[in-house]
C-alpha cells in the first residue's frame, strides 16, 4: 500500500538518572564546565526558591501558590537557551527559566502574595516577556502572536511558550502550532509533560505516543526529550530557537519531566497519586543527576555545595523580606491601569474609593 | 471627496491606517485576497500584501490570540471576526488578557487592538449571524466597546479606535453597512471616543439607542415631530466606558427617555443606562423610562427577524406611552 506520510519521534538523552552519559557526542556547552555550573547554580537556587516559596504559604505569607519541585532541569534549560531579545510566555511554574531572564524571586512572591507589581518585571530581558497566564494554554497564541510581530518587523527574534501536558490538550495550543506551521513563524513551544494535569494523568489527557508528535500535524519539528537532563533539553531547545532563528521553522519540544510536588499548595497529590510512583520519581531527581555527573567531572563537590546552599539561602531570605516589607499599592492602583488614560466615569469611581479610604 | 457607505467608511479607515503607521496589521479570515466576506478589507491585500493583511488559519481562538501577542509586541492588530455570532472563541483572548494586560503587568505590557466584528440582525442571514451581543462586552472592564451609526463615524470612530492604546472591540452594524452614502473627507480626523453623538435636538423626550437602531430612532423622532413632539436623539456610539453625562444633560431637559436597543431586553445595556439614570437623575423625571428592546429570545431566522428588531411603530408607541405618563 502507498503510504501518504510517515514519521517518527527522536528520543533526546545525555545523562541518565545516575548522572552517567549515555552517549558520546556531549554538545559544546556541555564540555564547558564553568556553563554548566552556572546551570546548575540556578537549578539549586529555582529549588531553594520553591521550597521558600511553599513556606511562605504554609505560613499564610503567600496566597496559593504553584510549585515547580521538579522541573528545574526543564525549566532552567528552556530559559538557558533563550537570547535576551527573545520573547517567552510561561505558564503559572516556569520559575527557572524566568529567574534565568531576571524576574527576580521577590516579583514571584508578589504576584502569588496579591500584588500585581509582581508582573512589572523590572529587568530585561524578562521586561520584555509576557506575565504568567492563568488560562490554560492561552499563552501559546501571545507567543505565536509574538512571533508573527518578528516575522513581520524582519526581527531576529524567536517566540518561546511553555505549555503543560494537560494545556497540550486545549484548542489554544492547537492553534498556535497550527499557524506557526502554517505560516513558518518563530515559534518554540516546549511542552512540560509532568505526568500530571492536576489529577488527571498524561495517559487520559492524549492518546497520541508521544506529545511532541502532535508537532508534527502542525509541520513543525519535533523532539521529545528527558526534561530531567538538562544538557537534553539545553541542546534540543538551542537547536529549536536558533532553526526558529534561521527562519526555519517552529518547534515542539516535549520535555517528559515529573511533577515532585502538588499541584499547588491548594492540592493533595495523594488523592490520586501512589506513593510508589513519586519515589520512583525522585531516583530521576533533575539536580541529583547534573550534581552527581559534574562530582563524577570534579568540577563540583560536597564543599561548593554547601557553600551555595547557604548562598541560595541568603539570596532568597532577602528576597522574602523585601517582599514582606512592601507596602501594599494604594486603593487608587486598582484603578490606574485600567486605561492608558482613567476615562471620566472611572476618575468618578475612583475618587469615590479614595474617600472610603480616608473616612 | 466621495460619497461612501458605512462600510466603505471601515475600509477607508484601515486604508488610512495601515498607509501612515506601518505598525497597523488586519488579521482574520478571509480578509486578504477576498477582502473580507462583507468586503470591508477589499483592496488592502493588494495595496499593503498579505502579511500586513493576514488570512489567518480558520480558527477564531487564533485570531484572537495572536492579536494579543502581536499587540504585546508593539503591533496596532485589527482582528477581523467573519460575524459576531463567532466571537465566543474570542472572548476569552478578550476578557483575561487584551483587557487586563496593563493592569496585569502596571502598564508594562498593553494590548492596543481593535476587534471587529459585524453586528447585528437584519440580513437575512443563518443562524449565529445575526446576534447583537454587545452587552457581554460591556461589563468587562479595561475594555471599550464601539458600536459607529453611520460611514463618518465609522471612519472617525475606527481611526480612533486604532490609535486608542486599550483594547477597542467594534461592532459594526451590518444592516446598514451600505444603506446609504455619506460624504466623508479621507482625511485621517478621528472621531473622539468614550462620547455620545447627539444627533437631534429635543424638548419633549430623550431617545437613547446605539448601531443600526438609530436608523429607526432617527425615523420615529421624525414621526413624533409630526405630531408636534419634540424627541432628542442620542447616539451612545461608545458604550463603555459610557459617557453618562450627554445623556444626563439631555434628560435633564426632557424630562422623559425612552432606550432602544437591539439586543435581548433582559441584561441589556438599556439596564445599565437606565439604572444610571434612576441613581442619577430620578428626581428630573416626568415619566418612567421606558426601554424598547429585542425580546429576550434567540435571534429568529429571517422569517421573523423584522418582528425582533425594535421597529420604528414601537419606538414611536413607547415615547407616547412615557409621554402620556407625565
Ligand atoms: C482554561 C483553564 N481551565 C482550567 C484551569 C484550572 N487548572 C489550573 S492548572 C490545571 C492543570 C494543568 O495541567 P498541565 O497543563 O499539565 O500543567 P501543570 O500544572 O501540570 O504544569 C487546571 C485544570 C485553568 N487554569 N484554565
Amino acid at each position: 500500500m502507498p503510504i501518504a506520510a510517515k514519521f517518527e519521534i527522536e528520543y533526546l538523552q545525555y545523562l541518565d538518572p545516575e548522572g552517567k552519559p549515555v552517549r558520546k557526542d556531549l554538545p559544546d556547552f556541555a564540555q564547558n564546565l564553568d556553563y554548566m555550573v552556572e546551570l546548575y547554580k540556578l537549578m539549586v537556587s529555582t529549588r531553594v526558591f520553591d521550597t521558600k516559596s511553599i513556606a511562605l504559604q504554609r505560613t499564610g505569607k503567600l496566597g496559593t501558590y504553584a510549585s515547580c519541585l521538579g522541573h528545574e532541569a526543564t525549566h532552567v534549560g528552556i530559559g538557558a537557551s533563550m537570547k535576551p531579545e527573545d520573547v517567552f510566555a510561561p505558564s503559572y511554574r516556569e520559575y527557572g527559566a524566568q529567574l534565568y531572564r531576571g524576574v527576580r524571586p521577590r516579583d514571584v512572591y508578589m504576584y502569588w502574595g496579591g500584588d500585581e507589581r509582581g508582573s512589572d518585571y523590572p529587568d530585561e530581558p524578562a521586561r520584555h516577556d509576557f506575565a504568567w497566564s492563568v488560562p490554560i494554554g492561552t499563552q501559546c497564541l501571545h507567543a505565536a502572536g509574538s512571533a508573527l510581530a518578528f516575522k513581520l518587523r524582519k526581527e531576529k527574534r524567536v517566540a518561546v511558550c511553555t505549555i503543560g501536558d494537560g494545556g497540550s490538550s486545549k484548542a489554544d495550543f492547537y492553534g498556535a502550532i497550527n499557524v506557526a506551521g502554517a505560516r513558518d513563524l518563530p515559534l518554540v513551544a516546549a511542552i512540560v509533560n509532568n505526568q500530571w494535569a492536576i489529577s488527571v494523568p498524561r495517559k487520559i489527557q492524549s492518546g497520541a505516543r508521544t506529545l511532541a508528535q502532535k508537532g508534527i500535524a502542525a509541520g513543525l519539528f519535533c523532539i521529545q526529550v528527558d526534561g530531567n537532563d538538562i544538557i537534553a533539553v539545553r541542546k534540543a531547545m538551542g537547536d529549536a530557537i536558533e532553526r526558529a532563528r534561521k527562519g526555519d521553522g517552529g518547534s515542539v519540544v516535549e520535555c517528559v519531566t515529573y511533577r515532585l510536588g502538588d499541584h499547588t499548595t491548594a492540592d493533595d497529590a495523594r488523592r490520586y497519586r501512589g506513593k510508589q510512583e513519586v519515589e520512583d520519581a525522585w531516583k530521576k531527581d533533575p539536580v541529583k543527576r547534573l550534581r552527581t555527573w559534574l562530582e563524577a567531572k570534579k568540577a563540583w563537590n560536597k564543599k561548593k555545595e554547601d557553600a551555595l546552599q547557604h548562598e541560595c539561602e541568603e539570596w532568597m531570605d532577602k528576597e522574602v523580606n523585601t517582599y514582606l516589607e512592601t507596602r501594599a499599592q494604594p486603593v487608587t492602583a486598582m484603578f490606574d491601569y485600567t486605561f492608558a488614560e482613567l476615562p471620566a466615569d472611572l476618575v468618578k469611581q475612583r475618587e469615590e474609593a479614595m474617600a472610603l479610604e480616608k473616612r | 471627496m466621495a460619497a461612501i457607505t458605512l462600510i466603505e467608511g471601515v475600509t477607508q479607515a484601515l486604508a488610512y491606517e495601515m498607509k501612515h503607521d506601518p505598525s497597523v496589521v488586519v488579521l482574520g479570515e478571509d480578509v486578504g485576497v477576498n477582502g473580507g466576506v462583507f468586503r470591508a478589507t477589499q483592496g488592502l491585500s493588494e495595496k499593503f500584501g498579505e502579511w500586513r493583511v493576514f488570512d489567518t488559519p480558520l480558527d477564531e481562538t487564533t485570531i484572537a490570540g495572536l492579536t494579543v501577542g502581536l499587540a504585546a509586541q508593539g503591533m496596532k492588530p485589527v482582528a477581523e471576526a467573519q460575524f459576531e455570532g463567532f466571537i465566543y472563541p474570542m472572548m476569552e483572548q478578550i476578557v483575561c488578557h487584551a483587557a487586563r494586560m496593563r493592569n496585569r503587568t502596571r502598564g508594562r505590557i498593553t494590548c492596543p487592538a481593535v476587534f471587529r466584528a459585524p453586528w447585528g440582525g437584519g440580513i437575512h442571514a443563518p443562524e449565529h449571524h445575526s446576534e447583537a451581543n454587545e452587552h457581554l462586552f460591556t461589563n468587562v472592564p479595561g475594555l471599550r466597546v464601539v458600536l459607529p451609526s453611520s460611514p463618518a463615524r465609522a471612519y472617525g470612530l475606527l481611526l480612533a479606535a486604532i490609535r486608542d492604546p486599550d483594547p477597542v472591540v467594534f461592532f459594526e452594524p451590518k444592516r446598514i453597512y451600505r444603506q446609504y452614502k455619506e460624504e466623508v473627507p479621507d482625511d485621517g480626523e478621528a472621531l473622539p471616543l468614550d462620547v455620545c453623538f447627539v444627533l437631534r435636538d429635543g424638548t419633549d423626550i430623550t431617545l437613547v439607542t446605539w448601531g443600526a437602531e438609530v436608523k429607526e430612532t432617527l425615523e420615529a423622532a421624525d414621526a413624533l415631530a409630526k405630531e408636534g413632539i419634540s424627541a432628542e436623539v442620542i447616539d451612545v456610539a461608545t458604550l463603555t466606558p459610557l459617557d453618562f453625562d450627554t445623556i444626563a444633560e439631555s434628560v435633564q431637559k426632557t424630562g422623559r427617555c425612552v432606550i432602544v436597543q437591539e439586543a435581548p431586553k433582559t441584561a441589556g445595556f438599556g439596564a445599565e443606562i437606565a439604572a444610571r439614570i434612576a441613581e442619577e437623575c430620578l428626581y428630573d423625571l416626568l415619566a418612567p423610562v421606558v426601554r424598547v428592546a429585542g425580546w429576550d429570545i434567540h435571534t429568529p431566522l429571517f422569517r421573523l427577524e423584522q418582528k425582533q428588531l425594535p421597529s420604528t411603530a414601537r419606538i414611536v408607541a413607547a415615547a407616547k406611552r412615557v409621554l402620556a405618563a407625565g
